[in-house]
């Protein structure tokens, strides 16, 4: 009889501790609303800290949900007016070299965009959390100073390219602080660290994001927005392919 | 008789200036069998090794596959087509599933393809015995190649990340059961192979392969559409290419120093016409027509390369002898060359090479000393005989 007045309360402790924690799913809407739009221009710089050496590109995107970005470079010289646009899942890129538009499948989407450690498609897409994962928020922890829900993704969609997430959100701000991505495995594959938390409009953004490879070692690569606007009106010869010899 | 008398007379009187013509020329020989031989005999080599270690009998491909652009790779896998399933479960057949991956060794990431075979294959002569799963670990094998460029060896452990069917990505940890040693850098450079059903599991494929590589001895290939079959003559096509822009070099090579012998032969020639003009005047009094003594001096100059046919075979069927027993080493590895390259090239003479040689050689030193010889014909018998110059 002990035992079972034991557990009734433990499993009520328990209960009440979860209680106060935010639901999952809305606290990734809460999210979503910061950082996904239903579009977004934005100058962003790319520092690849390289084994031997430190990259930076310079680069304009304007993106529409998932499925339109368009991508054009500004820096270095070399890259200069190297021009990318993606539809759907197929990806054209335009060298200003040759003066040539190369169409590239829709697989090169998942190849790394110049050593750096972002792919086409985590530079390309905006992509809504909750589209794509169920949460359970599983405790709370201090990142940089900020108290942030810790919150476990697991995928509902079977084409996804992490299938487990963890976030550390700051409980204030909605944003996340702090990301990993593990594999099917459970082996930690990527972690991003998002700081300089501003203000844009009427939610909060991180103007500095470090993707790191977790399973090789060096710097990581550091995605720095310059400027952003959300929701601004996109004229529509921006994602044709016409744009890319502009 | 006569004219092959005299002939042979004249050129050995003409005595240092004949011996160098011949040893320049017989230079020309060796140089010639030695060059093709070696190449004839890495044709050969790289054949058998890309037959042994990858080609087998032939190849049957999934209809999307494309060994060159390896973004094909994540549409290029299927069910064995229901014709071919006997072929693999007698063990004649052996499926491939490839995919795209990175290993991180020491903290660095190397792109690789990730390939899975049965471990019990006999086909080619990978050793997949090493691949029979060990206590729990997931077994890899890897090429020298492969070994030295990431740092792995036999009994380390690495991580393996992969995107499986849905793009969704997985990692873990395999144990390099074996380093082999291959002279084909295709099966080694940039590759880890793991188990087949292993691999299909990863990728969610089951059942699933992007080619199947028949037994070098089955019979005649049955159809198996959509699949693809490409037979040993297509699959070692690059080799030959490869092999026959390397032969154009040695041809360039081999074509100066004939060049720099019939010079030679070309020198003597217009030398002895000008210097024998009474000998040329004696042959016509003596009733010699024009066109025999332009036949004496041609015989005499391609008997230069006769010559040098003998002496080359003196001193080089010795020297080819030694090289094709005892082979020589090549200072590069194949994953330098970039293809089936051995350490050690055995070079192959075959007669007709030879005969080809001796012929052509001969007839190029008959043409060049035909060329100079034609002038006798014009000259004068008289004044030929007086020793005036014409």
């Amino acid at each position: 009889m002990k035992r079972v007045a034991l557990i009734f309360l433990l499993t009520g402790c328990l209960s009440s501790l979860h209680a106060q924690y935010p639901d999952g799913k809305q606290l990734l809407d809460r999210i979503d609303r910061n950082m996904s739009s239903e579009n977004r221009v934005f100058t962003s710089t790319m520092v690849i800290n390289g084994r031997r050496a430190t990259h930076t590109i310079k680069m304009k995107t304007w993106t529409a949900g998932e499925k339109k970005s368009f991508t054009e470079y500004l820096y270095p010289v070399r890259e200069q007016g190297t021009k990318m646009l993606k539809l759907e899942n197929q990806l054209w890129i335009y060298s200003p070299s040759t003066d040539r538009i190369i169409q590239i499948a829709g697989h090169m989407l998942r190849q790394s965009v110049m050593g750096s450690d972002l792919s086409y498609e985590d530079l390309m897409e905006d992509s809504r959390l909750t589209d794509r994962y169920s949460a359970v928020v599983t405790g709370t922890e201090e990142v940089n100073g900020r108290d942030c829900w810790v919150i476990d993704l697991k995928a509902f969609v079977p084409e996804i390219t992490y299938q487990g997430m963890k976030l550390w959100v700051d409980r204030e701000r909605n944003i996340p602080l702090r990301e990993e991505m593990y594999a099917k495995s459970g082996t930690l594959l990527k972690r991003t660290e998002l700081s300089d938390v501003e203000r844009i409009g009427n939610r909060w953004y991180p103007r500095r994001i470090l993707f790191r490879d977790m399973l090789k070692d060096g710097k990581g690569t550091e995605f720095i927005i310059e400027e952003i606007e959300f929701n601004v009106p996109i004229p529509d010869y921006i994602f044709s392919k016409a744009s890319l010899k502009k | 008789m006569l004219a092959f008398r005299l002939a042979l007379r004249n050129l050995l009187g003409a005595g240092l200036r004949t011996w160098l013509n011949v040893i320049v020329l017989s230079f020309s020989f060796i140089i010639i069998i030695w060059t093709k031989g070696l190449l004839e005999g890495w044709d050969r080599q790289a054949r058998n090794d890309m037959i042994s270690w990858e080609v087998g009998g032939g190849q049957y491909w999934h209809s999307e596959y494309d060994p060159y652009d390896p973004f094909t790779l994540t549409d290029s896998h299927g069910q064995v087509p229901a014709g071919l399933e006997a072929g693999v479960t007698d063990g004649s057949l052996v499926p491939l599933l490839i995919t795209q991956g990175s290993v991180y060794p020491r903290g660095m990431m190397h792109a690789v393809l990730i390939k899975g075979i049965p471990p019990q294959q006999k086909v080619i002569e990978l050793p997949t015995a090493y691949l029979e799963a060990g206590e729990g670990d997931v077994c890899a094998i890897i090429g020298e190649a492969m070994a030295e460029s990431t740092g792995l060896k036999e009994g380390d452990y690495v991580t393996v990340r992969w995107r499986d069917r849905n793009g969704t990505f997985d990692a873990t940890e395999v144990k390099i059961a074996a380093v082999f040693k291959t002279t084909v850098p295709t099966v080694d450079v940039g590759q880890i192979w793991l188990p087949l059903d292993k691999l299909q599991e990863m990728m969610l494929m089951p059942g699933e392969a992007t080619l199947l590589i028949r037994g070098p001895e089955a019979g005649p290939p049955p159809v198996a559409d959509p699949w693809v079959f490409r037979d040993q003559d297509f699959l070692l096509s690059d080799i030959e290419t490869i092999i026959k822009a390397k032969g154009s070099v040695g041809l360039i090579i081999w074509g100066i120093l004939l060049m720099m012998a019939m010079l030679a032969v070309f020198d003597t020639q217009v030398l002895s016409i000008f210097r024998r003009q009474k000998e040329i005047g004696t042959y016509v009094a003596l009733g010699m027509t024009k066109s025999q003594v332009v036949g004496l001096f041609t015989l005499e100059g391609a008997m230069n390369s006769v010559l040098a046919a003998i002496v080359g075979a003196l001193y080089g069927i010795p020297l080819l002898l030694v090289q094709a027993v005892k082979g020589i080493k090549i200072p590069l590895s194949s994953s330098d060359f970039g293809i089936a390259m051995a350490e050690r090239l055995y070079p192959v003479y075959s007669l007709w090479l030879i005969g080809g040689t001796v012929a052509i050689v001969l007839l190029v030193t008959t043409a060049v000393s035909y060329w100079p010889s034609r002038r006798i014909a014009k000259m004068s018998p008289t004044e030929a005989l007086r020793g005036r110059v014409q």
